[in-house]
């Protein structure tokens, strides 16, 4: 197409904005810094911090702080919970050996809750988003409802729904689905109750709301008129998809994979009620450790590495979270 | 549809975009109502208009983002009524740009090529030839907040022109920027146009911006199709007063031969203190008013029962120590003045 030459010149642009320096700095910096030195005003502001800290340092860090000791300490005997401490590093070396396997069923089944939930959030919050129209608050309402209801309500509800004479089991052999399933891996002889899968849809249940309000808010602040503009440019709907919505709404999937990852990871609930003895999760085992088996010190070290690893993964996250923040 | 020949040969061949009796309503009231307009290869045309008279719909049928009622869209001798924006031959420059905020200025314009899924090398060259186009080759690696209106502006052309679009569809393209620049982008515009020879469809309520850009231009008024001409057509030989007041400040007199109306435009209204030569008219008037306007000035004044005129007139011209509260001769030859279909509105 030669629909356009190069001869066709307009006047040179009028009023150059930025200067130069994004040449400089690689890609992602290119942003004004809105964290620079605010040397502004008054300080007391500050102040208006310091409720919410002294709660977190005494309500949070300090206990936190406190297991650090428990962890390195010895139960005096087998009968109480009375420990001394011994400076006991091998406490942590133990509860890696032992729980090691279960951490990792423990991560493995949030990532899984959490990526069934982001394939079951999209859709919904894309639909809320840009085809609620006027019910918007209302469907989102309705995304949290469940929430309302204690969450160990609900794993208990679930134990009769997915019982072995239960409704979802029943469509799922009148559809001879049975089979299928079982091998592919999601029932285990015939059964949904005490199996992986049952765990990961309680958890996924449960984190739902996490993910689709973040994701909402997200998508409410993407212009409508940008798909509107990628319709316009030849993008049929997977395109605007892939090319704008997907884009646009990761800072809001960041926030919500936090939002629910996290919890997954130490859900205690879901696999005692819907898991069997191999499904149990890392918080039952701490739960095991320091109430069943009175071993206080590695409960608290093990609690501590499930922390060190949940703060690794947040931290990660927070940082790519904040360079994918949008536009100022 | 861009998968089909970019030229369609026969009859019709030079009409890139008709509507044939176009309907589109919400609820009870019609956005356009029953419109039918042939625009050709080539042709700057402007639809202009008040706000809520319909063009912006207009323009959005023709994007295919409002499907009509009833009617038919067709565009290169296909009938695209019901085809998506995706696959229609036009591009849109949307009156806020609409510009991708997280793809750098390279990837906005490379969008549509992408999408049509061009070879790569052709990709890189399209978007390099019309980053030149619009002089912002240097600013590719940068993203839209960091550019200023103005460069936002020439993004969005660029965009929609790197498709090579049957028509480029502008929605109020100017509104947004300040009065400098758009004069400066006005120009722009037109040598733009020219040089691609792209259909452009303006949309605008700017009759300043109409008539100096367009080839032909359209004016609507409540969703109906009031006129269709060149600029000074419908300027000098408006059929209606309400076209004859859209494009610029108008006298209308009561013609003396029946109880119609006749359009007489300011600068053809002379001020003297003479009265009228044989074969001119004239009305006593008294000064009303004064506005300096540099290289002219305009004059509104009171003729006998309350007629309000107004006269365009370079200052050399009017009579000396002009001033408000005095009485004179405004006069005009009759062949200047131009009858209007129906009354005074």
């Amino acid at each position: 197409m030669s629909v356009l030459p190069a001869s066709a010149r307009v006047e040179p642009p009028v009023t150059p904005t930025s200067p130069q320096r994004d040449r400089r700095h690689g890609g992602r910096s290119q942003r004004p810094s809105s964290h620079g030195p605010r040397s502004h005003g008054p300080r007391w502001p500050w102040l208006l911090l310091a409720p919410g800290l002294l709660w977190l340092l005494v309500l949070y860090l300090l206990p936190l702080l406190s297991l650090v000791p428990l962890s390195l300490s010895e139960p005096v005997s087998r009968f109480g919970l009375e420990t001394v401490f011994r400076g006991r590093l091998a406490n942590y070396q133990e509860v890696l050996q032992a729980y090691g396997p279960i951490l990792l069923r423990s991560f493995a089944y949030a990532a899984l809750a959490t990526g069934l939930g982001v394939v079951l959030a999209y859709p919904l919050a894309w639909t809320i988003r840009f085809r609620g129209g006027r019910w918007q608050p209302l469907l989102m309402g309705l995304v949290v409802l469940p929430s309302l209801t204690s969450f160990l309500v609900r794993a208990i509800a679930w134990t009769s729904l997915l019982a072995d004479q239960g409704p979802l089991l029943q469509l799922l052999r009148s559809l001879g689905l049975i089979a299928p399933l079982e091998a592919l891996g999601v029932l285990h002889d015939g059964r949904l109750l005490n199996t992986a899968t049952a765990v990961i849809l309680g958890l996924t249940t449960n984190l739902l709301p996490f993910l689709v309000l973040p994701l909402v808010v997200a998508m409410q602040r993407i212009d409508p008129v940008l798909l509107e503009a990628a319709d316009d440019l030849h993008a049929g709907a997977l395109r605007r998809f892939t090319q704008v919505v997907w884009p646009l709404s990761r800072p809001g999937l960041a926030a919500g994979i936090l939002l629910s990852l996290i919890p997954a990871a130490g859900d205690v609930v879901n696999p005692r009620f819907l898991g069997g003895p191999n499904n149990q999760m890392i918080a039952n085992s701490i739960d095991n450790l320091l109430l069943v088996q009175l071993q206080a010190p590695r409960a608290a070290a093990l609690t501590l590495v499930l922390m060190a690893l949940i703060s690794v993964a947040v931290l990660l996250q927070l940082r790519r979270g904040l360079e994918e923040l949008p536009l100022p | 549809m861009l998968k089909k020949p970019a030229t369609v040969h026969g009859p019709g061949a030079t009409a890139v975009i008709s509507l044939r009796n176009v309907c589109r309503r919400y609820g009870e009231r019609a956005a356009v109502d029953d419109l039918s307009l042939t625009i050709g290869a080539g042709e700057f045309f402007s639809l202009l208009g008040p706000s809520g008279c319909g063009k912006t719909t207009t323009l959005r049928l023709i994007a295919g983002f409002e499907r009509p009622q009833s009617g038919r869209i067709l565009m290169q001798g296909h009938d695209l009524t019901e085809a998506p924006p995706h696959r229609r031959p036009v591009n849109l420059v949307f009156q806020n740009y609409a510009l991708f905020p997280h793809l750098s200025v390279w990837d906005n314009v490379a969008f549509g090529p992408r999408s049509l899924r061009l070879d790569p090398a052709e990709i890189r060259r399209r978007v390099g030839e019309v980053l030149e186009m619009v002089q912002l080759s240097e600013l590719a690696r940068r993203r839209p907040h960091q550019l200023s209106g103005g460069q936002q502006q020439r993004v969005a052309l660029a965009r929609a022109l790197v498709n090579a679009p049957a028509a480029l569809l502008l929605d109020e393209p100017l509104a947004a920027l300040d009065p400098d620049l758009r004069r400066t982008m006005r120009s722009e515009l037109k040598r733009i146009q020219r040089e691609v020879g792209i259909t452009f469809l303006l949309v605008t309520h700017d009759r300043e911006e109409a008539l100096s850009l367009s080839d032909r231009l359209a004016v609507l008024q409540g969703g109906r199709l009031e006129q269709v001409g060149s600029p000074r057509d419908l300027y000098e030989r408006p059929r209606s007063a309400v076209v004859a007041s859209f494009l610029g400040s108008a006298n209308l007199l009561p013609d003396p031969a029946g109880g119609g109306v006749r359009l007489l435009r300011p600068e053809r209204l002379r001020l003297s203190a003479e009265p009228p030569d044989a074969g001119e008219r004239g009305v006593r008037a008294r000064v009303r008013e004064l506005a300096f306007q540099g290289s002219t000035v305009e004059v509104r004044l009171h003729a006998a029962n309350d007629l309000p005129l107004v006269a365009i007139d370079t200052s050399a011209a009017l009579p000396e120590n002009l001033s408000v509260g005095e009485e004179l001769w405004c006069r005009w030859n009759p062949a200047d003045s131009h009858p209007l279909e129906g009354a005074i509105a």
